[in-house]
């Protein structure tokens, strides 16, 4: 939690800017402290633990803008740092969009906790981390003759943030949040040395899957043996819990003020428009508690609220914020999406796996980019041929490619299995018809 | 002295004169206030549980970017960061922890933090703290960027915004970027190597946004350097505009290839990222300690044609990748992986050099205080064979030409890499011809390096802002290659 003091630093620094010549301002206190315990072939490998805190501030100088941050909080020292970001601003060009948001969009608070805080945070012994990582690395080490290496980490952070806005805001978040992964390397064909990973992160000491996670990870490991290349074609796509959000971070990033207002989106008047398929209905949810994301106001301080993005298909909303909406000429919604949910069908993977004829798994991404101005995207990936409802050959070293657009027109199917750790709870995905470059 | 932007006076060569290496660490101690009897109070307290070895990173820096969009440089942020990181090894086992504020206290607590990694009676430490000093600086810096004011950077990307729209009638948008950095390092160990170093980064970049009639397309140019403020002239801007729009333009005539395996030839330049991700990672020596690599058992074989020669270079002058001293106190060097087709080195930190019982190649390197060093590339590159690229190309029938990437990334284990291939041709019957955009190529690291059958006569460096991430830190790069035919790679496109 932020001490009393740090907000008093924050107040002050505040006052300060606004009596230096700064006519608005918005300051925002970041509090953190984490620790890592990793373990190698059942040895600790690497401990850190860290603490920090750090400060940024906004300026709104003559109609102009700055962001100023530094983890140098001595008062004198903020001092000149505030007065040489102020001097710098005004060497800037007037910008008629800077400005602070109307206050009657601030979130006002009365929300009820959304739990998103571990009390037993600062007391979990070190041990006890240590010997989480231990079991997970004990459930890999042994388990196979071909095993070379068996990796395990735990690892936790608290976040604190506070945001003070001169028109009248002030907020605060905490987070915490607690990880538990492992990770195998085994001997494969050849020199190759095929690795995997699984994890569990959770916001709740007690709620993280502790037992299993080394046996999955290993598994995980050992179906990779023998993937290879197949042939180019147009195959039916499953993509899995773990790796369908990739999928929508384009699609997010093209819903932005900042790529609207400069024309760089594929989504660029697209707003009201069926631009992708019947299946899509994607709505923030920015309230749920105890999920990862979870927030009642976003960077600026405007209050979130249940938003649907696509509704059947049909786009509902871009991302705003107060300077793109000035800059745009229209009402601002909100900064970004908190928490992220697709509409779920009623398969979990291996019944999307088995519906399908033709097709191919992808259980992990291999680099690839997306165009931003047209959506065309192509991307390196690995998983399993589905033949009749069957993975019958785990793939790698090919390539999936299309068009955003086209691909999400193309979702056939959404599976009912997102991750709970993650903010995108975006489950399995069907798609018809996808490009990929193999043999 | 703390909090203050005031660069050393001794920044020149001159600064590494004999005369001055004393004024060096007494300028480090004096910037971070801090005496050599509390440093070694702090490293006893990090043998306190037997550790055999320790070191202290203290990093101040300065960060500071101004950016144009809508015609306007409307917008400056700058970051303070300031730290100390204490590293204690026990074997090749390591803890670390990190403080924001160094007074004695809090150092102490942090070394005893990552003691806690060993567990056995204390490690005296008797070592004399002696000045390792920069034998030659690689980025030695004429004007530092404190003493440029924020007014004498904005009329350079008010310049380049004016010179892109100039350029092309269909620019409708450009947004450019002005960044800029300087570091103070200052390093101890328990052994008594102590350094100072003066780290400076300049970034330049440009994104334009183009339309022809409803069609929109973007692209980018960028370079950066370690250097001061004399990177900035007319000369850079006139290039990264031009750059910018050229690439840009391409885009409307280009079209997604017909996918599949293929001969690939790779432009010179930028194609050093088939490096970076095929071999450069592999070769990092943590993943091979570990045996963990694709690559662990290949040292001193064969991997390739012996007219490839394969670098990783941390003494270009300027180079955005360059190091004087690494961050574990070694010397900047240029380490051959690869020389006439066989593995000859392994890139490593001091945990893998121990390991392998040979001296560090000077690639330990960390992103910031807050993290411990880890084996690292600095600038990458093949040197350039007798081929040229004209005849390179006429060799393939069918196949693509690959100019202008983005990013990248590597399986260590699999040896599994891509690149994404912002534009390039395609080759027929020996010649460049359709122009194509927006595929990744996909292939395996030491087939894909047994199978570049021909190395071009005009090697050329990136000097993009090649940021590479590995276990969560990101560090500057560079990469660089001549052109060169890989005789089969997995082109991403229609089928």
């Amino acid at each position: 939690m932020i001490k009393k003091e740090q907000k008093a630093l924050a107040q002050w620094a505040m006052e300060f800017a606004l009596k230096n010549g700064c006519q608005a301002s918005r300051i925002i206190l970041y509090s953190g402290s984490s620790s890592t315990f990793e373990v190698r072939d059942m040895k600790i490998d690497r401990l850190t633990q860290a603490s920090e805190s750090s400060l940024q501030v906004q300026l709104f100088v003559d109609g102009r803008y700055g962001s100023f941050s530094t983890n140098r909080l001595d008062k004198a020292e903020l001092e000149k740092f505030v007065l040489s970001g102020i001097a710098s601003t005004r060497y800037l060009a007037e910008d008629k969009a800077r400005a602070l948001p109307d206050p009657s969009l601030y979130y006002k608070g009365g929300g009820t906790d959304l739990k998103l805080v571990d009390p037993r945070f600062d007391s979990i012994n070190p041990d006890d981390k240590l010997k989480l990582a231990m079991n997970v690395c004990s459930e890999i080490m042994g388990k196979d003759p071909r095993i070379i290496s068996a990796n395990s980490g735990f690892g936790d952070e608290q976040i604190d943030r506070y945001i003070i806005v001169s028109n009248g805001f002030e907020g605060e978040n905490t987070s915490s949040s607690f990880s538990l992964e492992g990770s195998v390397s085994i001997k494969g064909d050849g020199e190759a040395r095929p690795e995997s990973f699984w994890y569990d992160a959770s916001l709740f000491y007690d709620s993280l899957i502790k037992e299993g996670i080394g046996t999955k990870a290993l598994e995980r490991t050992l179906r990779k043996l023998g993937q290879k290349k197949t042939s180019s074609g147009k195959y039916t796509m499953v993509v899995d819990n773990m790796n369908s959000a990739r999928l929508l971070s384009p699609v997010l990033a093209s819903l932005t003020g900042s790529a609207i207002q400069q024309k760089n989106s594929f989504m660029l008047d697209k707003l009201g428009q069926k631009v992708v398929g019947d299946k899509v209905t994607l709505i923030d949810e920015p309230h749920l508690l105890s999920s990862p994301g979870a927030r009642y106001f976003d960077s600026e301080g405007i209050a979130t609220k249940r938003m649907p993005i696509f509704e059947n298909g049909v786009l509902q909303t871009y991302f705003i914020d107060t300077y793109y909406a000035n800059k745009l000429g229209v009402k601002s919604t909100i900064s970004s999406p908190s928490i992220l949910t697709l509409q779920q069908g009623n398969k979990d993977v291996d019944g999307l796996v088995a519906s399908v004829a033709k097709g191919i798994l992808v259980t992990g991404f291999n680099g690839g980019n997306c165009n931003s101005s047209t959506g065309d995207f192509s991307y390196g990936v690995e998983g399993f041929l589905i033949e009749n409802g069957k993975l019958t050959q785990p793939i790698s070293e090919m390539n999936a490619t299309g068009n955003m657009l086209t691909l999400w027109s193309h979702l056939a199917e959404v599976g009912n299995d997102p991750r709970k750790s993650s903010s995108y709870k975006i489950p399995s995905l069907l798609f018809e018809g996808v490009d990929f470059s193999g043999l | 002295m703390l909090g203050s932007i005031a660069a050393p006076s001794f920044l020149g060569e001159q600064a590494y004169a004999a005369n001055d290496k004393a004024i060096a660490i007494s300028f480090a101690l004096n910037h971070f206030q801090i005496s050599e009897g509390d440093l070694k109070k702090v490293l006893a307290a990090a043998l306190e549980k037997g550790g055999n070895y320790a070191d202290l990173f203290f990093e101040h820096t300065f960060q500071n970017s101004v950016s144009l969009q809508d015609g306007a440089v409307n917008r400056a942020a700058s970051n303070i960061d300031f730290g100390m990181g204490v590293r204690v090894l026990s074997g090749d086992q390591t803890g670390y922890a990190y403080v924001e504020n160094i007074a004695l206290d809090e150092m102490l607590k942090a070394a005893r933090t990552a003691a806690r990694i060993a567990n056995s009676s204390a490690t005296k430490l008797t070592v004399k703290l002696t000045e390792k000093p920069v034998i030659k600086n690689y980025y030695t810096v004429l004007t530092p960027w404190d003493a440029v004011p924020i007014q004498e950077k904005t009329p350079y990307l008010q310049k380049l915004n004016d010179k892109i729209f100039a350029l092309d009638s269909r620019v409708i948008k450009v947004n450019a970027g002005l960044g800029d950095t300087t570091s103070h390092i200052f390093f101890c160990n328990s052994e008594g190597v102590t350094y100072y170093d003066y780290r400076p980064m300049v970034t330049l970049s440009a994104v334009c946004i183009m339309q022809e009639n409803s069609k929109i397309e973007n692209s980018h140019a960028a370079r950066a350097f370690r250097m001061g403020a004399e990177f900035l002239t007319d000369d850079i801007i006139d290039t990264i505009a031009r750059e910018a729009v050229t690439k840009t333009s391409i885009l409307f005539k280009a079209v997604k290839p017909k996918g599949g395996e293929m001969p690939v030839v790779m432009g010179a330049g930028g194609s050093g990222i088939l490096l970076h991700e095929a071999i450069g990672h592999a070769f990092e020596a943590d993943f091979n300690r570990k045996n963990i690599s694709i690559f662990s058992d290949q040292l001193n074989k064969k991997v390739c044609n012996e007219h490839i020669n394969v670098v990783d270079d941390g003494t270009i002058p300027f180079n955005r990748g360059s190091v004087n001293i690494d961050d574990e106190g070694v010397d900047g060097q240029k380490t051959y992986i690869v020389r006439e087709g066989i593995l000859t080195s392994y890139l490593h930190d001091r945990i893998s050099s121990k390991h392998y019982g040979i001296p560090s190649t000077g690639n330990g390197r960390r992103e910031s205080f807050r993290m411990m060093p880890i084996p690292r590339m600095r600038a990458t590159y093949m040197e350039a064979g007798n081929v040229s690229e004209a005849d390179m190309i006429a060799e393939v029938k069918n196949g693509i030409y690959a100019e202008t990437f983005t990013n990248g990334q590597v399986q260590i284990g699999a040896g599994d890499f891509t690149f994404f291939v912002k534009n390039g041709y395609l080759i027929e019957n020996g010649k460049l011809t359709q122009p194509i955009k927006d595929v990744n190529i996909i292939g395996n690291g030491p087939k894909a390096l047994a199978d570049i059958t021909l190395v071009g006569n005009n090697y050329a460096m990136d000097n993009g802002t090649w940021t590479c991430g590995k276990d969560g830190q990101s560090c500057p790069v560079t990469c660089g290659m001549p052109s060169a035919l890989v005789s089969k790679l997995t082109v991403g496109g229609e089928s």
